[in-house]
């Protein structure tokens, strides 16, 4: 008998819940305070590195930059226009070919 | 430098100095000191350090610190089928993230097209709703990043954006229930707490379907893994969505809308698309695609306990071991093969841990003879999807999913 209990109570639970399983405690949620990491690195000094330092580090840090494949002139164009574009970086319009120049002879396609 | 546009939280020239200082420090801390590790990407640069910096975390590869994109170390999933939280992968778009959640002032608002919006604390949430479980990869789109060629912009990942948890919380459809949806809502809109530094720059939002939304397993978790989530996963609330992509995943979850009208937002209609194509791939250079949001996820598989270059004995069993998931459903097998595709042979899957989750798999290898072998291993999921032959290229590194490979050689 009460072997055949069992059974019922595990077909059930079986049948009720195929995907997700009821979890019966619920967690005491902790408050969290604590700080983030800030980016120690500038882009290496070179012409320009003035401009892309004082443009593109507020949003992000350089690492990411720095991390990207070589890519061709016309493709760090359409990223620094990605920027200001679609993101609204607002990065003065004449600091636009210093950025691309710069990206491009740090990072250009050889 | 004169402050431009409205550049929110943190100017400019005291972040450039706070900087310059941190560097200061930097550069008298012993080089050793600085772990690094070396991803295999086509072209490079590969050198990536390995950071211990962040709170709540252990070991991580640093792809960015601000906002932080941290990769989880490959070797990590060998380890364990469910990804520990200090090891699991991490991907901001915008730098304003609180750091600082206090749990009895917390809110989450669910507005728009409903009867009765509502905003609930954490405790409403955790004691007024069923509480729910499931095991689930969450996978950057654009994981895999790094590995395409030509080589495109963009977070320049490894296979390390990507794991495996249980996920425990409350059902989306409990939380709209409990709102109401009023008739002609046609998708509902998912908002966190993270800004741009940018004011004028388009908040992190994502979108889905009503019908999506309301199909019971897509879910707003407060715990991965039987703890609360760190901080840079999405701690107090992220939603959790089964067998798509992690664009979908909003962490910090605190505003809910339902929409009458399809989502126009940048981040639904413009970021995150893919060709709609086969694989979403198309020729580099090609124009002129219609471009649909990344949406469900495709099979992979991956060795966990050998790398290319592994030596292993000739004539000799070895075990291979690793992990593989279907993407949208489950895994019917993991085959594997050692003379380039001609034939295959089907690897021991382990424990079903649930369709949206990693599953284990193994098999005793033998290479006959010594030489250079080329194993590939492939996943074919329960829809009868397995993973192609070829490598897919979309000019933003989405949905990899080519049958991986690795060199071994039989000494």
């Amino acid at each position: 008998m009460f072997r055949n209990f069992l059974t019922v109570v595990v077909l059930l639970g079986v049948a009720a819940t195929p995907l997700m399983a009821q979890t019966p405690v619920p967690l005491e949620l902790k408050s969290v305070r604590l700080d983030l990491p800030d980016s120690d690195k500038m882009f290496p000094a070179g012409p320009g590195s003035d401009a892309i330092n004082n443009n593109c580090l507020a949003c992000h840090s350089a690492g990411m930059v720095l991390n990207q494949p070589a890519m061709s002139k016309q493709a760090w164009e359409a990223e620094v226009n990605k920027m200001i574009n679609n993101y609204k970086a607002p990065i003065a319009p004449e600091d636009v070919g210093t950025i691309v120049a710069y990206l491009t002879a740090l990072k250009g396609v050889k | 430098m004169a402050e431009r546009g409205a550049l929110r939280g943190l100017i400019t020239r005291r972040r450039l100095l706070a900087a310059a200082t941190a560097a200061g420090a930097a550069l008298s801390r012993p080089a050793w000191a600085q772990k690094m590790i070396d991803l295999p990407l086509p072209g490079g640069p590969g050198a990536r350090q390995i950071t211990t910096a962040f709170p709540q975390k252990g070991a991580m590869i640093l792809q960015r610190t601000r906002p932080p994109l941290l990769e989880t170390p490959f070797e990590v999933f060998d380890k364990r089928t469910f990804t520990p939280n200090d090891q699991f992968y991490v991907r901001w778009h915008w730098a304003l993230i609180p750091t600082d959640i206090d749990t009895d002032k917390f809110t989450l608002t669910v507005r728009g097209h409903v009867d009765q919006p509502l905003s609930m604390s954490l405790k409403d949430i955790l004691r007024e709703l069923p509480s729910v479980e499931l095991p689930a990869v969450n996978q950057c789109s654009g994981n895999s990043r790094g590995f395409f060629q030509p080589r495109v912009p963009g977070g320049e990942w490894s296979n390390g954006a990507m794991g495996n948890a249980r996920w425990t919380g409350v059902r989306l459809k409990d939380v709209l229930d409990k709102a109401g949806v009023k008739p002609g809502a046609v998708q509902v809109r998912f908002k966190g707490l993270e800004e741009p530094v940018v004011a004028e720059a388009p908040p992190f939002m994502k979108s889905l379907d009503i019908d999506h939304a309301r199909d019971g397993e897509v879910m707003i978790a407060y715990a991965m893994n039987g703890e609360q989530l760190p901080l840079v996963n999405g701690f107090p609330l992220r939603l959790v969505v089964p067998g798509w992509y992690a664009t979908y995943w909003v962490k910090m979850l605190s505003d809910i809308e339902v929409l009458n009208q399809p989502d126009t937002n940048y981040w639904t209609k413009v970021a995150y698309t893919i060709p709609d194509t086969p694989h979403a791939s198309i020729k580099p250079g090609e124009t002129g695609v219609k471009m649909v949001p990344v949406n469900r996820m495709v099979p992979r598989s991956f060795v966990t306990n050998m790398a290319s270059g592994s030596k292993v004995n000739a004539a000799a069993p070895t075990t291979l071991r690793g992990i593989a998931f279907g993407g949208d459903c489950g895994v019917t097998s993991v085959d594997f093969s050692i003379d380039r595709g001609q034939s295959w042979y089907q690897a021991e899957l382990g424990k079903d841990e649930g369709k949206y989750g990693f599953r284990r798999w193994q098999t005793q290898l033998l290479l006959p003879t010594p030489g250079e072998y080329s194993l590939l291993i492939r996943c074919t999921n329960s829809n009868g999807v397995a993973q192609p032959d070829t490598p897919n290229w979309n000019p933003a590194g989405f949905m990899r999913n080519v049958t991986e490979s690795i060199d071994i050689v039989a000494v």
